[in-house]
């Protein structure tokens, strides 16, 4: 079976567990929703301030968001042992991971879809001008964050202290991811608004290096 | 470190080799038969299996040492019951050749065969991408989706698994495992029999020749064990080789061919080629 094919009945076994018990996409809005919410109450920020600092609050909301969703990713099939059913089945490793990324990634992006617009009332920023480049920069960024996120809930998923050791870990490898996201939407936000592409290719390249390195380590990632 | 069951050219043949020649046992057993042996033996002894050996396996967790060099041929039809005390590495080993873990040290190797035949291929034997193909394991954890029903669990790992026809191959299983009418029911509702039976099915769906049990048996109520030792005694006359980890008191063991005994992560005692009862009920004196 190819590992596309493999992927694609992992995502869908993903998708189908949080349509019935929407566990993760629910709490995963609400945290990120009060995060924007708080920030904006906290600041009361002028329009100015908002492009300056809205996307970094945008983007760590979404960080948090994200370590949040990612944590039951693997936690939940090493409490069931259903990972165990998944490796002996034949298909690769990369094949179960690519699925779970591929989930996230829908599930992060669904909630960006409703925290987006919500943010761009709140903080009083007009998106309509760029909202095609700032979808690129959001998918980039996310890709980015889902593609270490679930390389490091697959790692701490063994560990005793799952729940701290995901965020301990993840965080900092997350920071080039942040400066660059936050970075390119700060230039979208800008007046005029421009696209940075010293960000745009940083962006790809962490993509690339992360979805690289967990195709080289997946063998490793999921044995105990 | 040499790693579980690598090398043969004929990786795809093999693994061809064992779905291809389960269909044709039908026509076996069909075949006429000695006026000495009954038809499920003919069938038996000329269905395809799988052999295991374990060649020196060694596997530490950290500084722990779970299995310290152990050397056993299971031979195609064998089976194996494999006893001993918490933490003697039964189940270590179980998962060692479901290719689950890989060893610290020493090999895994799987070999095409038949219980008439003995062991088919020679040289590195089946490649593990290919042999995962032919294992089946059920732990002592069900290994289910505990929010999916019953089909669909059945479903998604008949259609990882690559069979032809995903819906046939789970209608057969939940009609095996009696559960045909609970198709539609959550597992998470299912008891702990329900759910044991159900692994039974998933780990049989794609008709594995080397089957791995981990003390199967656990929890079930007395209808469960009938049916766990039913269905064992069937796998057996089809020829599957089978290892099972349990303890003494086990009736499935009545079934076991061979008894293999692990203390301390070492093979303490091995009953090849001879009777293991007398070994079950020393064990069982002695608990």
């Amino acid at each position: 079976m190819s590992t596309m094919r493999a992927a694609s009945l992992v995502l869908g076994k993903e998708l189908r567990l949080e349509l019935r018990t929407r566990e993760l996409l629910g709490a995963t809005l609400v945290f990120a929703l009060v995060v924007i919410v708080m920030f904006s109450y906290a600041f009361d920020p002028t329009p100015a301030e908002s492009r300056r600092y809205g996307p970094g609050l945008l983007w760590i909301a979404f960080l948090f968001a994200g370590s949040l969703m990612l944590h039951p990713s693997f936690a939940r099939e090493h409490a069931g042992g259903t990972l165990d059913a998944l490796r002996l089945a034949p298909i690769s490793s990369f094949a179960i991971l690519l699925g779970k990324m591929a989930a996230n990634f829908i599930f992060l992006a669904a909630a960006e879809v409703i925290l987006v617009p919500i943010f761009a009332v709140l903080y009083n920023v007009p998106l309509a001008g760029v909202l095609c480049r700032l979808i690129l920069v959001l998918a980039l960024g996310t890709l980015g964050l889902v593609t270490a996120g679930t390389v490091f809930a697959a790692i701490s998923a063994h560990s005793r202290m799952r729940e701290l050791m995901l965020p301990l870990l993840l965080l900092p490898v997350l920071a080039p991811l942040l400066v660059a996201a936050v970075q390119a939407t700060r230039a979208l936000l800008a007046d005029p608004p421009s696209l940075d592409q010293a960000w745009i290719v940083f962006l790809v390249a962490f993509d690339v290096i992360f979805m690289t390195a967990s195709w080289l380590v997946c063998d490793f990632l999921l044995e105990e | 470190m040499t790693t579980a069951a690598s090398g043969s050219a004929s990786s795809n043949s093999s693994a061809n080799w064992c779905a291809a020649e389960r269909a044709r046992v039908p026509a076996l057993s069909s075949a006429p038969t000695p006026a000495t042996a009954s038809s499920a033996e003919v069938s038996a002894i000329a269905s395809p299996s799988l052999a295991v050996s374990f060649d020196r396996v060694e596997k530490r967790f950290g500084t722990l040492f779970a299995l310290r060099g152990i050397t056993l041929d299971v031979q195609p039809g064998e089976f194996v019951g494999l006893l001993g005390p918490n933490g003697a590495g039964k189940t270590t080993l179980l998962r060692v050749a479901a290719l689950l873990s890989m060893p610290t040290r020493g090999r895994v190797r799987f070999t095409a065969g038949s219980r008439s035949a003995g062991a088919r291929e020679s040289g590195d034997g089946i490649p593990a991408g290919s042999a995962k193909k032919m294992v089946g394991m059920v732990a002592h954890n069900p290994l289910l989706y505990d929010d999916l029903t019953a089909a669909e669990n059945l479903t998604l790992f008949a259609q990882l698994y690559g069979l032809d026809d995903p819906a046939a191959g789970v209608a057969r299983g939940l009609e095996s495992c009696g559960l045909a009418d609970r198709a539609n029911g959550i597992v998470r509702t299912f008891s702990r029999g329900m759910r044991q039976r159900l692994a039974l099915a998933r780990a049989l769906l794609h008709r594995p020749c080397l089957l791995l049990l981990d003390e199967p048996g656990t929890g079930l109520d007395r209808q469960a064990v009938n049916w766990l030792g039913q269905t064992l005694a069937r796998l057996r006359s089809e020829g599957c080789t089978m290892i099972m980890s349990t303890h003494a008191r086990s009736e499935s063991l009545e079934l076991a061919t061979r008894a293999v005994l692990l203390s301390g992560g070492r093979l303490a005692e091995d009953t090849r080629g001879a009777d293991p009862r007398p070994l079950f009920d020393r064990l069982r004196s002695e608990n």
